[in-house]
């Protein structure tokens, strides 16, 4: 495995938590976010990132919601990786997301690492990382963290509510807690709660990064330790979940790396191993391990139904918001079976809804990639929708 | 009649997609199964003033749709409308689709649990030309409707339009109107016997409801 300096990656990720390079609300002590572990969370700092313009009528906004691992730079260089943003393919001028016609926000998830309090954020009460003192986040605290960024820039309804796997799951708890705030909503490869495949995995990503000795019980920023191992495998474990068996052949099959002929050893002799060592040790550097357990946990814990009697038709019911659903063949992970147990629900609420499962090899990942029909099918959802919301065509450049 | 131009190309001109708006009641909700590319939701959605949905098996016909605003869910006729709750609308629409289900009885008994009404559309495989081809040329018909030899076909189950309208009866449903178009895609005389229909009407369009 490439050799990382562990406390340089530590440190990154730590520098982005207190400090990001985003926009940042502040939430004085005296205005806590009641959260479902029965805490109320103070101070709140949420970072989040825009683009384009919010009219007057601040009837143009689009609130993006991030997966597991994405954060608020959705089309923007990342201040870590120095890479695109995370969704330039859906996001930016005449993208489906039209940056010239529409007021993007993005926030990094309550739990996360990238600048709104999680468990790497400094807890002000201690002076140091809050760690495993950070109470359980759940998707629905996200989406009350986000709605309070939302209240602050002055917006009452948001035109488009979207996002992609646990993002997506943040877009259904939109829909369902704050109906009257969503025109439309665009759940993407996503389902109404974590099936119980999908908690096995999360638990195996959470075991690798727990036995790594330097995770040290959550306490590994302020022991000096940083526990990349543990969550490079757990990364590595992830990863092979986002992707369909036939994209992974396609791409790497039994091909060797670098090598004409296996070399008897550990060593990363398939390309598909070397590629998995990269993605682990990349992931590393911009990612913090405490962060990734409370995030894997609170999808975990996601299941929307529950929270009306099981029945997840109740969480939509009388809904008026439209619905676009996305699913892609290939996705095993969030198969397509969970989309239309979505659509089963808002047909009973004879709900606006649409819905395409779109035929691609590249699995789960597939909302983050060019994949044409994705693009066509919510460019002209949201276009269509704009119409019916009343927003006017974009100003020709 | 509305001027068909408007919405087909004038070689594709679905005359029965005009006789079937023509049954539908304003300002009602509407599920089109197999609805394409969302010509008649459109249709119906302007001029009728319908709530309209659709449901369509091509991921290219559901895009189509979703571009012009409509709602429409991808999904098969022969497994995808037991989703619905019991008289989710007040017409559900199958036009020329239901020779090509599975199962056109289980499609037709589905369409009047879900709709108040049910509209039916298809080729009337006892129309006199077809049955002139199996007599004379004993091979399976081709016409100008249907172009496709046996093995290339969709369509898996044709009938007549007295199979139809036994069917209707079997499933306990009643005929509350009944077109039937010749091969100009003119509506036949109205108060013509069935015997006269099942050979001169290429195509039929029924609009049905649960026996009361």
């Amino acid at each position: 495995m490439t050799e990382i300096d562990p406390l340089k990656a530590g440190h990154a990720a730590r520098r982005e938590a207190d400090a990001p390079h985003s926009l940042v609300l502040r939430l004085p002590a005296d205005r806590p976010l009641m959260m479902d572990a029965g805490v109320a969370l103070a101070p709140l700092t949420i970072a989040y990132q825009t683009y384009g313009t919010l009219n007057a009528d601040k009837t143009n906004a689009i609130l993006v919601c991030h997966a597991l691992t994405g954060d608020q730079h959705v089309a923007n260089t990342h201040p870590l990786t120095g890479k695109p943003g995370w969704w330039e393919i859906m996001v930016g001028p005449g993208k489906p997301i039209d940056t010239d016609r529409y007021f993007v926000i993005c926030s990094n998830v309550l739990g996360g690492c990238l600048g709104t309090t999680g468990p790497a954020t400094t807890n002000p009460a201690t002076g140091m990382p809050y760690g495993l003192d950070m109470p359980m986040v759940t998707i629905r605290d996200m989406v009350r963290a986000q709605a309070l960024l939302v209240d602050q820039l002055g917006i009452g309804k948001l035109f488009c509510v979207i996002g992609g796997s646990m993002g997506g799951m943040q877009v259904l708890q939109w829909a369902a807690i704050y109906p009257e705030r969503v025109f439309c909503a665009i759940p993407i490869a996503t389902a109404p709660r974590h099936s119980s495949q999908n908690i096995a995995f999360n638990e195996v990503g959470r075991q690798a990064v727990m036995a790594d000795p330097e995770w040290a019980g959550g306490r590994y920023f302020e022991l000096g330790k940083s526990p990349t191992k543990g969550l490079a495998v757990a990364r590595m474990a992830a990863h092979i979940t986002y992707l369909s068996d036939e994209a992974l052949h396609r791409k790497f099959g039994r091909k060797l790396q670098n090598k004409t002929a296996p070399t008897f050893s550990f060593d990363a002799d398939f390309q598909i191993e070397s590629y998995l060592r990269h993605q682990g040790s990349t992931f590393v550097e911009r990612f913090d391990a405490n962060t990734y357990l409370y995030l894997t946990r609170a999808m975990d814990y996601f299941d929307l139904a529950e929270d009306y009697d099981g029945s997840l038709a109740r969480a939509f019911k009388d809904t008026k918001t439209r619905f676009c659903i996305v699913s892609f063949t290939s996705d095993w992970l969030f198969p397509t079976s969970a989309s239309r147990s979505i659509v089963h629900a808002l047909n009973a609420n004879s709900a606006s809804v649409s819905f395409v499962e779109i035929d691609t090899d590249k699995g789960h990942d597939a909302f983050l990639l060019d994949v044409p029909d994705m693009l066509a099918t919510t460019s002209g959802f949201i276009e269509s929708s704009a119409r019916a919301f009343g927003l006017k065509e974009a100003k020709s450049a | 009649m509305t001027n068909a131009t408007q919405y087909f190309a004038a070689d594709s001109a679905r005359i029965d997609l005009l006789v079937v708006k023509d049954m539908v009641a304003a300002n009602t909700r509407v599920l089109d199964i197999g609805c394409g590319d969302g010509t008649l939701l459109r249709m119906l959605a302007e001029e009728r003033g319908v709530d309209a949905r659709g449901m369509e098996l091509s991921q290219r016909g559901v895009n189509d749709c979703v571009a012009k605003g409509l709602s429409v869910i991808q999904g098969d006729a022969d497994t995808d409308l037991a989703d619905y709750p019991d008289d989710s609308f007040d017409y559900v629409i199958l036009s020329q689709t239901l020779q090509a289900t599975r199962n056109p009885r289980r499609v037709l008994e589905q369409m009047l649990r879900i709709g108040k009404r049910a509209i039916v559309s298809f080729p009337n495989f006892g129309h006199w030309s077809i049955r002139l081809q199996i007599m004379f040329a004993g091979r399976m018909p081709i016409t100008e409707n249907l172009p496709l030899a046996w093995y290339e076909t969709p369509n898996i189950h044709f009938c007549t339009i007295r199979d139809f309208v036994a069917l209707v009866d079997e499933v306990d449903a009643q005929i509350d109107r009944a077109v039937a178009l010749d091969p100009s895609g003119a509506p036949m005389r109205v108060n013509a016997p069935w015997w006269v229909w099942n050979l001169f009407g290429e195509q039929a369009v029924f609009l049905l409801e649960r026996r009361a």
